[in-house]
């Protein structure tokens, strides 16, 4: 405890701004301090034999004092922390969602992407190897010496072979599945707790979660190694030159691989694997999240730029503005001396800056997002017609924007200022998806899509090619992920979400807190522009799709919470928009707005929304 | 100050139809205008035309269960009904078929399991009831079981109830709208518990046998059936039966809590995602209370502890040492104080809670010890029929969103001629704490209340609302000024009631009596 509480100080000693690197390298070093124990668990569970306790505990102590067991033991803190060093790179408090499959190809393939899965890969060798020399025994080496008829003679260890491939296989299909579940993307949990209880609430998921996933890793690897195991082996055997040798079965056939001890040693290898890499994520998920106290003016001049305000109106890093909407959705619910705070006058000049910052940061936020919302169910409602036109009767070229609607990529703009003629009705709004920005999955898209655009001034030149048509058109239309389009609108919606309980929760305190009145003035827009997010968002879900649940995702590391945040949206603006009509109640009679806001407000009033 | 039911007046004798309902001497009898605003509300669901289901499974199961199936067919389905221990009694039962080693291992492992389990069950013996039990064991209403009315819930803005029935379904009472939706669902069963969403029109959460329904009852629809597509399921594994469900005041979070599943669940409903907050010691939780400015949590468990949460951090506070399990317990209207129960004794505990939230670790004021604030023991009162005895065990307590009137149901005892009875105090918060006696509410002859909850959207004082043993759901209204400046937010700015006489109590003795099903 001490140790942690001293961690926790030095977090919150360190200015504000610090917050994005002082909490990753915490998070690394506790993950770090984590490893003797995991490790000692491994050498006990991977030793164990049921009929020999004695011998079994007396080994593992020489195992554990053992020159070797520290030389890996060294080793496997230099993959953690390349392990923290990748999740602080590749985190994101924004999921990227791929709105087609093809978009998500476009991110397996990603250089960036593709250099994470090869160091995940070559650290799984290097864990495996660790765990190879630990266990020892058959595993130990991958050369051994055989007496046969030529005399002694340096054979492969295929034990130790497979232990290594499973190794890099798992490390690689933790690259891959982390990609597909959004591992990167860190989300915040309305239930704050301090962090080593939030910690030793997930731990037991955590265990569970890589034993299962190491049992379906396995499951893949040892399918593959049954088809194609003989390609590494020879390849192996080739450039060392060892020999295969042939009184020993080789182990890519059914008898082989159903070694009940290998299976198993490669079931807690791989678990063992897999446990220490989520325990890095998850420490590093708990560190990052942590809610952190913005001061909301500053004391002295010079530190402006830490406090609350400047940090809420920021742009970069997404994590800072993130912690700062939290941090104000906390101040108005929980802190009546902070609250006060920002109802207060600036001391020369007595203008309430502090709330003005605020106030105008979370009206963009929401202005933003119902923005977005209008212009992408004016898209759909558009292509719905032309396509429908188009299946009709093929107008030249008219239809393409359906495709384009996805696309924000310079090609397209060069495209279509190269052919403006032949697209008539290109779409007026790039911004619809500002999330879907990975220049691969773009340029790929757009690839396609300047295939299909060219086939198409090509048809409005050479007369009707609809069967052309109708082919590209449905297969990007299968390629297409159903509801994905409105998980990407409302990604990042957790901001929004904070900004609608900061903005509700000031509104209902400064009922009876605010003494100068600084809230009243800004009430009419703060109901407006809630009032229209409300309404685009009750449009929005009348779009198919839109208020389908998800299912359950089964994969337990990976947080789909994105997939709900537009459930909470609109959970939360129906909730701060009752919160301020409960407190005012009739005065909002007296506040100015048109008639039909008037009468939207009306049903919250009498409570009929 | 400590009050006892020797300070009580006694109760009128029970004659008939006129004098059911009554608080105190005094009072007027002409509140027609009153009558009229609240009469719609007025319900009566006889016990004779609710059904309950018949619903244990294993009971029905071996009735149809065809035995003709092959080992591997059966112990798959034990497996899933039962889990482990229903998949080794089915290898057990049928040692014919299988191999004798298994049969005697599965034996064995499930002599050790039952052993394990009867220790875990000596214990916390609470482990050994069905689930049925459970619920009528922890449950806030008195004789859960054979209650017709087993949930009743005021909506927390508007005059709208939901009634939980003996038959599992919910009805909801709208007195503004001519159609009272019924909401059924398959998952909807043995209810124990509900309440509406605060700051929301339509979200109503039910605690039921394995899960928790959040139905989305839209307050403009004429459908008189709301379909289960209405109805979100949150369940978590081990959490059954739900006996208690509590909103947090904010709207933004719901806690439940089962007395098997040692983890208080806290649901972010619109996410569908729920973080267990798991503590040593209990073995369950029975029945929260969310205080009602938000800041702390009551938590009881089956044991003789409970808990007291803050909920900035979710840290908690121990309340061990008691002499019974917490039965009870209720928030003053500005959280600083919380007055609980303890089975088998017969007086009301007081903690205060004297720190401002929101400091960090906010538990750190908290109280160092429970004072007695009333003793309800046996009392016999003279009555124009001769002595009655009232008090002992208190099943639930109530207090009125003003913090004006505190209501406590008395268990009662049939054997001991005491009957259930509902006590009511009035008290004041500032400047000292203060319990005064004030009444009984009775019901028609042979009625025994089973349930109250107060209104939260009177606005002339406080109305509370009895569910009696014979169905019928009546209000009892206490009208008074309030001497306290009425919190904005709940019911808007409440205008004063009559005449501008003295802050006196006016006890409306109007009958209730209409019968609307």
């Amino acid at each position: 405890y001490a140790k942690y509480d001293q961690t926790i100080c030095s977090g919150h000693s360190k200015d504000g701004l610090c917050t994005g690197s002082s909490r990753p390298v915490a998070s690394i070093a506790w993950s770090v301090l984590l490893l003797p124990p995991t490790t000692a668990l491994y050498v006990v569970l991977s030793r164990f034999s049921l009929f020999h306790p004695l011998q079994w505990l007396t080994e593992c102590l020489t195992v554990l004092t053992s020159a070797s067991a520290i030389f890996s033991f060294i080793l496997l803190c230099g993959v953690v922390l390349l392990v923290g060093f990748f999740n602080l790179e590749y985190y994101s408090v924004v999921p990227s969602i791929a709105c087609s499959k093809i978009a998500l190809l476009g991110h397996v393939l990603h250089p960036r992407q593709f250099f994470h899965s090869l160091v995940h890969c070559i650290m799984g060798v290097v864990v495996a190897w660790c765990c190879a020399v630990t266990i020892g025994g058959r595993y130990q080496a991958l050369g051994e010496v055989t007496g046969t008829s030529h005399g002694p003679q340096m054979c492969l260890n295929e034990n130790h072979l497979v232990l290594l491939l499973a190794g890099a296989f798992v490390g690689y299909s933790h690259s891959l599945l982390g990609l597909v579940h959004n591992m990167n993307y860190i989300s915040f949990h309305t239930v704050q707790q301090y962090k080593y209880l939030c910690f030793k609430g997930t731990l037991p998921l955590v265990m569970r979660a890589s034993a299962v996933q190491a049992l379906y890793s396995l499951r893949n690897f040892l399918a593959l190694y049954f088809f194609m195991g003989y390609v590494p082996r020879a390849w192996v055997c080739r450039t060392l030159d060892l020999q295969v040798d042939s009184s020993v079965y080789s182990l890519d056939c059914v008898s082989g691989l159903l070694d009940l001890s290998l299976l198993y040693q490669l079931w807690i290898s791989a678990s063992f694997l897999l446990f220490t890499w989520y325990i890095t994520v998850l420490l590093f998920r708990i560190f990052v999240t942590e809610a952190y106290s913005f001061p909301v003016q500053p004391t002295f001049q010079e530190d402006a730029h830490q406090c609350l305000p400047e940090v809420i109106t920021g742009k970069q890093p997404t994590i800072l503005k993130f912690l700062a909407l939290q941090d104000l959705a906390r101040l108005s619910n929980h802190c009546p001396s902070r609250r006060q705070e920002v109802f207060s006058l600036s001391q020369p000049g007595g203008h309430p800056l502090t709330w003005t910052a605020v106030n105008r940061e979370c009206l963009s936020l929401l202005s933003d997002l119902t923005e977005r919302l209008v212009s992408h169910h004016d898209n759909v409602a558009s292509n719905g017609r032309t396509n429908r036109s188009w299946v009709l009767f093929p107008p030249p070229g008219g239809s393409r924007s359906w495709v384009l609607a996805h696309v924000h990529h310079p090609l397209t703009s060069s495209l279509m200022s190269i052919i403006p003629s032949r697209l008539p009705s290109c779409p007026s709004s790039p911004h619809v998806f500002p999330h879907v920005h990975h220049p691969l999955t773009s340029s790929l898209t757009s690839s396609l899509m300047s295939l299909t655009s060219l086939t198409s001034s090509l048809t409005s030149r050479c007369g009707p090619w609809p069967i052309c048509f109708m082919m590209s058109d449905w297969v990007l239309f299968s390629l297409q992920l159903p509801e994905a389009s409105s998980q990407a609108l409302f990604a990042d919606s957790q901001a929004h979400i904070w900004a609608l309980e900061g903005l509700s929760h000031l509104v209902a305190a400064s009922y009876s807190e605010d003494q100068y009145g600084v809230v009243q003035t800004t009430l009419p827009s703060i109901l407006s522009a809630m009032l229209m997010l409300q309404e685009a968002v009750d449009r929005h879900f009348k779009l198919p799709h839109a208020s389908s649940k998800p299912g359950r995702s089964s994969f337990s590391m990976g947080d789909s919470s994105y997939k709900t945040l537009r459930f909470a949206l609109r959970a939360t603006l129906k909730t701060s928009i009752y919160r301020i009509t409960a407190t005012f109640g009739e005065h909002l009679n007296a506040v100015q707005m048109s008639s039909e806001h008037r009468k939207r407000l009306q049903n919250f009033l009498e409570y009929k929304e | 100050m400590m009050c006892s039911l020797a300070l009580f007046p006694p109760p009128l004798p029970g004659d008939g139809e006129t004098s059911h309902y009554y608080s105190k001497d005094e009072f007027t009898t002409d509140p027609s205008v009153w009558f009229e605003e609240s009469h719609a509300l007025n319900l009566y669901f006889p016990r004779e035309s609710l059904k309950p289901h018949s619903r244990p499974e294993s009971s029905s199961k071996a009735a149809f269960r065809d035995h003709c199936e092959t080992l591997y067919t059966r112990s798959a389905g034990a497996w899933r009904d039962a889990g482990l221990s229903g998949l080794l009694n089915e290898i057990a039962n049928s040692s014919a078929e299988v191999p004798k080693w298994l049969g005697v291992s599965s034996r064995c492992v499930l002599a050790l399991l039952q052993w394990v389990s009867s220790f875990h069950g000596s214990l916390f013996p609470h482990l050994t009831l069905s689930s049925e039990e459970m619920t009528a064991e922890f449950s806030q209403v008195l004789d859960w079981s054979d209650c017709a009315v087993r949930g009743f819930a005021w909506h927390p803005h508007t005059q709208k109830c939901a009634v939980a029935l003996l038959d599992d379904s919910i009805k909801i009472y709208n007195p503004k709208s001519s159609t009272s939706p019924t909401l059924k669902h398959r998952l909807q069963r043995s209810v124990a518990a509900l309440q509406w969403k605060p700051l929301c029109a339509s979200d109503l959460a039910v605690a039921c046998h394995n899960c928790l329904l959040v139905w989305h009852v839209d307050p403009t629809s004429l459908s008189t059936r709301p379909s289960s597509g209405c109805a979100q399921v949150l369940s978590h594994p081990g959490h059954s039966p739900v006996t208690s469900v509590a909103w947090s005041p904010s709207g933004s979070l719901l806690v439940s809590a089962s007395p098997r599943d040692t983890a208080m669940l806290v649901w972010d409903v619109a996410v569908e995602s729920c973080v267990p907050l798991h503590r040593v010691g209990g073995g369950g939780v029975t029945h929260i209370s969310w205080s009602p400015d938000g800041s702390r949590l009551m938590a009881a468990t089956p044991s003789s502890l409970f808990r007291v949460w803050e909920t900035r951090m979710w840290t908690c506070e121990r309340w061990p040492s008691l002499k019974g399990r917490c039965q009870s317990g209720c928030w003053s209207p500005d959280g600083s104080r919380l007055l609980f129960t303890v089975q088998g004794e017969t007086v009301i505990y007081a903690l205060t809670f004297t720190d401002t939230p929101g400091l960090p670790l906010g538990m750190s004021g908290g109280p160092k010890a429970a004072t007695v604030v009333a003793d309800l023991s046996e009392t016999s009162l003279d009555t124009p029929d001769g002595d009655t005895m009232v008090g002992g065990e208190i099943q639930s307590l109530a207090w009125d969103p003003r913090g004006e009137r505190l209501a406590v149901l008395l268990k009662g005892d049939a054997g001991a001629g005491r009957p259930a009875m509902i006590a009511v105090f009035k008290t004041q918060i500032n400047p000292a704490f203060k319990l005064l006696p004030c009444g009984f509410v009775q019901g028609e002859p042979g009625t025994e209340p089973r349930l109250m909850q107060f209104n939260p959207n009177f606005r002339h004082g406080a109305q509370l609302t009895v569910c009696w043993s014979n169905g019928k759901i009546t209000h009892v209204a206490f009208y008074f000024m309030s001497a306290r400046v009425p919190q904005p937010g709940v019911g808007g700015s409440p205008p004063l009631p009559i005449s501008q006489g003295r802050p006196a109590d006016y006890v409306n003795q109007t009958l209730y009596t209409e019968l609307i099903s």
